[in-house]
């Protein structure tokens, strides 16, 4: 019973692809998981953003909107029929052709990026060799679509958010990829739905995922920092700031195309929790092995929920860092510190089991946390003081 | 030849002609990015996923980047005043010109004598990174060096230097 | 004609374009861009070659286009160096000005 359950989307689909003929089968079973997924996602977008906006009165210490249904359930399709019928105002020395396409490769690069994660079992799109590399292609490529945006609407402040974005993101690629690279050594394979396989194992009721050793904790801890960032969420949000630059590289944009990139951000932070939760978190296997009877998606899916809560959580409670603290704490703090993960994580693989291993590379890893923080973020010595008074 | 294989080449073609031929700087550097994107595919369906998906990751996640930074960094996206092709541009067309034909005429003067094997080679990310520790570590460690010594040179190149003298006491 | 013959007059043809490109343009940023198209039609041959060649298992191809692509992105980087410290040294990029040594 809880296998079909596991598996129920699946069945479901094939179910559907055997009424049609033999040669169009695989061509309409992809189909089919597209426009699952081109479903799905953007349903659960609707969601995240209700939950936010309450989510962030409540720690603000309001309550969030609630005129629209009973606790303001339906509040996200008073949003959508707002951004839908605002008129589309575009500059009249922006770039018509780049304008209108910087929305559009933002969304279709962030749907490609869901193409290869597996979100349950036997239910992954597309089972590539190289899958995780595909993926921080895929989102390297978002990095050009923000610069399009801020260049086309020829406004300075938009140029000067697309600029800081993109130099952010760039910083924060190299974190991202290499705490990757510690997990993808220790499974030997670039391919997601391995590194789930790895993880699902149980010894006693504790499952082996990476988060539980000490090189896949502070690799899910960088990895976090660097996701916060790639995603241009608080308290990385600089270039988005409404306080400092209107509103960043989309400044110029109304109607649906801000819908549009407002919903490329939101299930690209979906994205990035759900590469997450495949690395560190076990992707969908469960949490205690007598709990594997709760369908394998449930878990998934609450995983990048969780991840989501987190990032409003840090939403509601840090403060905004500015620019020169951002690019300093990535070049000098965060990447050295994934660089001494690799070097841990392979210390781990080669002592062998047992309890020498856990003290040996717990060790290295704190003394390395202490000492790139006195190093690496040292403040500078400022001179004396000196005023300069109105004439 | 598929349907496919045609689609992506032209439009490949049609970037590069793009690339090379539009005023704005910037719209020939996102033209360059649709060849790259094309060529990506291209290199996915000759059964290359490990250079395809490395072709995107480095060449349109940096190196398309770079070129727009540069560009702006260096007011490109102002057309200068003689236009945008040199004086010389008919000797450089004709140059290509000829170039292309006779890469042409070899490649389709060849065709009996090029390889076809037709069967799907299966490489494995395993089988790189084993031959790139194993036959190709010695390129491997001299590109790692030369990657390092172009970030270092590329910084101190476009370093801003010191001002020699203090011009706030100049101008008083 | 086959699938080989088609895959290298595509990288010919980009090639061309490129050259053309690097020779014809004014900005010295264009002339880069045709480097780089110019390097990427020739990635594209030698994959095509590691394809449809006798050997495909070696991995010869593939690994010559790798480091390739490294190799472009560490020239890339360098020569866009030298375009923005020239431009901030001569106050333009256009090529047909900085036609003397004298600086």
């Amino acid at each position: 019973m809880s296998a079909t359950l596991d598996q129920i989307f699946v069945l479901i689909k094939q179910w559907i692809v055997s009424f049609l003929p033999v040669a169009w089968q695989p061509v309409a079973g992809i189909l089919l998981c597209v426009a699952a997924i081109v479903s799905v996602f953007p349903g659960l977008f609707a969601f995240t953003v209700l939950l936010e906006r309450k989510g962030l009165g409540r720690m603000q210490n309001r309550i969030g909107p609630n005129r629209v249904g009973p606790f303001g359930i339906f509040q996200p399709i008073a949003d959508g029929i707002k951004s839908l019928t605002k008129e589309d105002i575009v500059p009249y020395s922006a770039d018509g052709v780049v304008h209108f396409l910087a929305p559009v490769v933002l969304v279709v690069a962030v749907f490609l990026g869901f193409a290869v994660l597996p979100m349950g079992r036997n239910m992954v799109l597309v089972d590539v060799d190289a899958s995780l590399l595909f993926y921080f292609a895929i989102g390297a490529s978002t990095e050009l679509s923000v610069f399009m945006a801020g260049w086309s609407s020829r406004n300075k402040y938009s140029l000067l958010g697309a600029m800081r974005a993109v130099a952010q993101m760039i910083s924060y690629e190299v974190p991202l990829l290499m705490s990757s690279v510690a997990i993808v050594m220790m499974t030997g394979s670039l391919s997601l739905v391995k590194i789930v396989e790895v993880q699902n194992h149980y010894s006693g009721i504790f499952p082996h995922w990476f988060i539980f050793t000490p090189w896949g904790f502070v690799g899910f801890v960088l990895y976090a920092v660097a996701a916060t960032a790639e995603t241009n969420r608080s308290p990385f949000d600089l270039p988005e700031g409404e306080s400092e630059l209107v509103a960043g590289y989309f400044t110029e944009y109304s109607g649906f195309k801000f819908a549009l990139f407002f919903l490329g951000e939101y299930l690209a932070m979906f994205s990035i929790s759900g590469l997450g939760a495949t690395l560190f978190l076990g992707g969908w296997s469960a949490p205690f092995s007598f709990l594997t009877w709760i369908p394998s998606w449930v878990w998934f899916f609450g995983k990048v929920m969780t991840s989501i809560f987190v990032f409003i959580w840090m939403r509601g409670t840090l403060p905004r860092l500015r620019q020169d603290q951002l690019m300093n704490f990535a070049w000098k703090f965060v990447l050295p510190l994934t660089m001494i993960n690799l070097f841990d994580a392979a210390i781990w693989r080669f002592l062998g089991e047992g309890w020498l291993r856990w003290v040996i590379c717990s060790t290295i890893l704190l003394i390395a946390y202490i000492g790139m923080g006195r190093i690496g973020m040292s403040r500078k010595h400022f001179g004396p003081r000196s005023y300069r008074y109105a004439e | 030849m598929s349907f496919a294989f045609y689609l992506i080449s032209a439009i490949s073609v049609a970037g590069g002609l793009a690339a090379v031929l539009l005023k704005n700087t910037v719209h020939c550097a996102l033209a360059l990015t649709v060849v790259f994107a094309g060529l990506a595919l291209l290199f996915l369906q000759l059964d290359a996923q490990f250079a395809g998906f490395a072709q995107i990751l480095v060449y349109i996640g940096a190196v398309a980047i770079l070129v727009v930074f540069a560009i702006l960094l260096t007011k490109g996206s102002e057309t200068p005043k003689d236009g945008v092709f040199s004086k010389t541009w008919l000797a450089g067309l004709a140059v290509a010109a000829a170039v292309f034909a006779v890469f042409g005429w070899t490649v389709l003067q060849s065709g009996a004598v090029l390889p076809h094997q037709t069967a799907t080679p299966q490489v494995t990310v395993a089988q790189i990174g084993t031959a790139l520790m194993g036959r190709y570590v010695l390129p491997l460690e001299i590109v790692a060096l030369l990657l390092t010594a172009a970030l270092i040179g590329a910084v101190i190149i476009a370093m801003h230097e010191k001002p020699e003298n203090n011009e706030e006491e100049v101008a008083k | 004609m086959t699938p080989l013959t088609g895959y290298l007059m595509v990288a010919a043809l980009l090639f061309s374009i490129g050259l053309a490109g690097a020779l014809t343009r004014r900005n010295a940023i264009l002339v880069l861009i045709g480097i780089e198209l110019m390097l990427n039609a020739a990635n594209l041959n030698l994959i095509a070659f590691w394809r449809y060649g006798p050997h495909p298992e070696a991995l010869t191809g593939m690994m010559f286009a790798i480091f390739s692509i490294a190799v472009a992105a560490a020239e890339a980087a360098v020569g866009l160096g030298l375009v923005i410290q020239i431009h901030r040294h001569a106050h333009t990029t256009d090529l047909d000005q900085m036609n003397r040594m004298k600086g």
